[in-house]
């Protein structure tokens, strides 16, 4: 997978938790998957469509997740609270739009899907063309997972390549 | 959150009444605090197109501010439909997918203004200011409108 397509999503990650959460971040670990996704709390996946498609996972282990909704509601939120899942959802949404404006900026175009709840512990096996690169932010609220799986939509840009020729 | 200098309707020095339209519920609760410290209120909340275009019908609030990427109708065609039965009507795009083609698009259509997502409320803040021009008052700490 390019570091091209990636590093926008880290970037807009960065700069959406250090401003939401109010305090630095850190990239951690970054490590490529190569079985199934593994669910390690809340996760809203974002999937993109057009020039480059795939799909974000923002996963936030309980009790993170619980923390980070607390915060941007401004008060104790009880475990059960829906609002923990919109939080994760508007954190997925706003790393992938901002990451988006990158590249679109570079000229690729897309469709962004609303996010959907990952319920099932384990996600299906990328496909060989699709590795996904798991990115861990460490902040003061716990540590944010972000999964990244991408790829070029190789005959949409075989079809920008004849209109630009 | 941080406060600011009350911004109010420079006719009768009532708060500026929003109309906020966000398929999420944290991101509208999150502009309602944000639009409360800057003296604000909250006057109504729609989580789709549709609605807010009742919703406007019904309020007719000061400013909207709105989504683009909502079910059922999308923000931008929403604002275009406020716009063309309401040409006064003040609609602020809040959306993390801010790139050229949408500003232009949500501008052509009839918004007023562009806010990128994650949202600062001090731009906000001068978004708002600027969106209600001579019709917004920012109050001082004496209480006389500027």
């Amino acid at each position: 997978m390019k570091m091209d397509l990636i590093q926008p999503f880290i970037n807009a990650a960065d700069a959406v938790l250090s401003q939401g959460l109010s305090g630095t971040t850190k990239v951690g670990n970054l490590s490529m998957e190569e079985d199934g996704y593994r669910r390690k709390g809340v996760a809203g996946m974002v999937a993109l469509t057009g020039d480059i498609e795939g799909r974000i996972i923002l996963d936030l282990e309980p009790q993170t997740a619980l923390r980070v909704a607390s915060h941007y509601a401004g008060a104790e939120l009880p475990e059960s609270d829906g609002l923990i899942k919109e939080t994760i959802f508007e954190l997925a949404n706003q790393v992938v739009g901002n990451a988006v404006c990158t590249l679109n900026d570079q000229g690729f175009h897309f469709r962004v899907h609303p996010p959907v709840l990952l319920a099932s512990e384990e996600g299906d096996k990328t496909s060989e063309d699709v590795e996904a690169l798991m990115i861990c932010f460490e902040t003061s609220m716990g540590n944010v997972y972000m999964n990244v799986a991408l790829r070029h939509n190789k005959r949409r840009m075989s079809d920008h390549a004849k209109v630009g020729a | 959150m941080e406060k600011f200098a009350p911004v109010t309707r420079s006719e009768d020095g009532q708060p500026v009444r929003y109309l906020i339209v966000d398929d999420s519920v944290f991101a509208r609760k999150n502009l309602a605090r944000m639009v409360e410290t800057f003296g604000g209120q909250v006057i109504g909340e729609a989580g789709d197109g549709i609605s807010a275009i009742s919703e406007y019908e019904r309020l007719t609030p000061d400013i909207v501010l709105m989504d683009i990427t909502m079910p059922q109708m999308e923000g931008i065609e929403a604002a275009e439909k406020i716009v063309q039965a309401h040409p006064e009507a003040r609609v602020v795009m809040v959306s993390s997918v801010g790139y050229q083609e949408n500003i232009v698009a949500a501008l052509q259509r009839g918004a007023r203004h562009f806010v990128q997502k994650p949202v600062k409320p001090e731009v906000l803040y001068e978004v708002i200011k600027y969106v209600l021009g001579e019709d917004g008052a920012v109050t001082t700490a004496a209480g006389a409108g500027v």
